[in-house]
């Protein structure tokens, strides 16, 4: 069963065959000139990059290259200081009802799952599509279920969710973003935090969306995930875009000397 | 024993510990109340707010309550006209519960914030991210697990409102307990320490089972993550 089959418009579809010409013009995500500081640190320099629609993205480099700073800041989860990011054509708005709207379009996975404590399994799919989409109980009780069974956790729907595996938790909270019907897909690290055997059961359920069509930004260190699903592959270091390429061009013919060492550092078990 | 056993019939005393009550259940009901909204005051992303409402805690954080009371009648009453009813008593319950409101806001607010510092960060983001408001997302998701976090502090500034809510009397609530105390020592010199005990036992007896609820409550509502 397809993860996207609820979705009305053709965007599931879309992806890389049948996309309207028009849309095609233009990337779903763009970003230009992004730089960002913390404090001192200078996070992000001169950040360059356009994903189309139905591309998957994955983001690999070592730790602390700026890669999760990237995608957060893809919602505004992490102001810039400078350069501009557009979603959709659409500059990033400032913090009030647009940038929520903007945030209601773009799903966001994050390493730590952050499910809402307080709420059931099902709440947690169903909160925002009431809350933000204003459906009706019903429907998005309907939606959560449907979502649920998609990435096999519908029979966990009642309970809390610290009564779950982190595996279940994560696919829970693919769901939840799901059910907002984003545009665009964020994975920030979201196998990182997971035990050994349970991180097959959520890079499945990201295939399975890759392979739908979805547009996905994947920050990762799942290379196997990378190979298989990636249309291209981005390699940060240092808070810079190093290299670019399809999986094969970057695994295979690395062209930098920080992308072979860090291939060679983590290919070799 | 029987003068001991005639100061009951004498006095009113249950009738003065439900004065004390009552001061406290509507204090409490309002500085929740106020609490709540200083909270979301603070987390606001508005830097007026948050500046208002941290200005808002620290003064009545570090106000002596008898001087609140004092200004309660001869400020806000005697000077500012504040006046809840025509009747002496009723007016100046009234006066004292705002008193003890506006004080005890402040530390409900910080007993809350003691109760935000439990909810990750991660939640609010993932409420964001989902394109939920910042109302929204303070009364669906920061605000309940903030609320089950900080039972234990909200329990004790309830526990120091009841004692609190003795300095009414500096409010002119003559009817309250720490008012009719004084009153009975004034003319039962003698049996003082008595007097004394039949107080401080009215107050054990009404705290410990707040103190035992929270606990309890504490435990059975902390949020599992």
């Amino acid at each position: 069963m397809s993860l996207l089959e609820h979705m009305d418009t053709g965007q599931a579809s879309a992806g890389k065959t049948s996309a309207v010409p028009t849309e095609n013009d233009r990337p779903l995500v763009e970003l230009s000139h992004v730089e960002k500081h913390f404090g001192k640190l200078h996070v992000l320099k001169d950040i360059n990059l356009k994903v189309n629609k139905g591309e998957v993205l994955v983001v690999v480099g070592p730790s602390g290259s700026g890669k999760s700073t990237m995608c957060r800041t893809i919602n505004r989860l992490e102001t810039i200081d400078s350069g501009t990011i557009r979603i959709d054509g659409q500059p990033l708005p400032q913090e009030g009802k647009e940038l929520a709207n903007l945030r209601a379009e773009v799903g966001m996975v994050f390493q730590q799952f952050n499910l809402f404590a307080n709420k059931t399994i099902l709440e947690n799919v169903t909160l925002a599509p009431v809350k933000v989409r204003h459906m009706s109980k019903k429907d998005a009780d309907d939606l959560g279920m449907d979502l649920l069974a998609r990435v096999g956790v519908e029979s966990q729907a009642a309970k809390m969710p610290s009564q779950l595996s982190g595996g279940q938790q994560q696919r829970v909270a693919i769901a939840r973003a799901l059910a907002m019907q984003p545009k665009i897909m964020l994975f920030d690290e979201p196998t990182s935090a997971l035990d050994p055997e349970m991180v097959n059961e959520v890079l499945d359920v990201m295939m399975k969306l890759a392979s739908e069509g979805m547009t996905m930004i994947c920050v990762t260190h799942e290379m196997g995930f990378a190979r298989k699903a990636a249309d291209h592959v981005v390699f940060m270091a240092d808070g810079r875009i190093l290299e670019k390429g399809t999986p094969e061009q970057f695994f295979d013919h690395p062209q930098t000397d920080r992308a072979k060492d860090f291939l060679s550092k983590i290919l070799t078990h | 024993m029987s003068e001991f056993l005639q100061l009951f019939t004498q006095y009113n005393i249950i009738g003065a510990f439900w004065v004390n009550i009552q001061l406290t259940l509507w204090s409490a009901l309002f500085s929740l109340i106020l609490g709540v909204l200083l909270l979301m005051m603070r987390i606001s992303p508005i830097s007026s707010l948050r500046g208002l409402a941290g200005a808002y805690v620290e003064f009545f954080k570090n106000m002596p309550l008898t001087i609140i009371m004092v200004f309660m009648v001869l400020g806000a009453y005697a000077q500012l006209k504040l006046t809840f009813s025509d009747k002496f008593v009723v007016n100046f319950f009234w006066l004292a519960v705002t008193g003890l409101s506006l004080y005890t806001a402040a530390f409900v607010c910080e007993s809350l914030r003691s109760g935000m510092n439990t909810v990750p960060l991660g939640q609010a983001e993932a409420a964001r991210a989902l394109g939920l408001g910042f109302f929204q997302s303070a009364t669906e998701v920061i605000l309940p697990q903030a609320f089950r976090g900080s039972v234990a502090p909200l329990g004790n500034t309830l526990i120091a409102l009841l004692k609190n809510s003795t300095v009414a009397a500096a409010a002119s609530v003559a009817t309250e307990t720490s008012s009719l105390m004084s009153t009975m020592i004034e003319f039962h010199a003698n049996s003082i320490v008595g007097i004394f005990l039949i107080f401080a036992l009215g107050y054990i007896i009404l705290i410990i089972p707040i103190g035992l609820l929270t606990t309890a409550l504490s435990n059975k509502l902390a949020v599992r993550r």
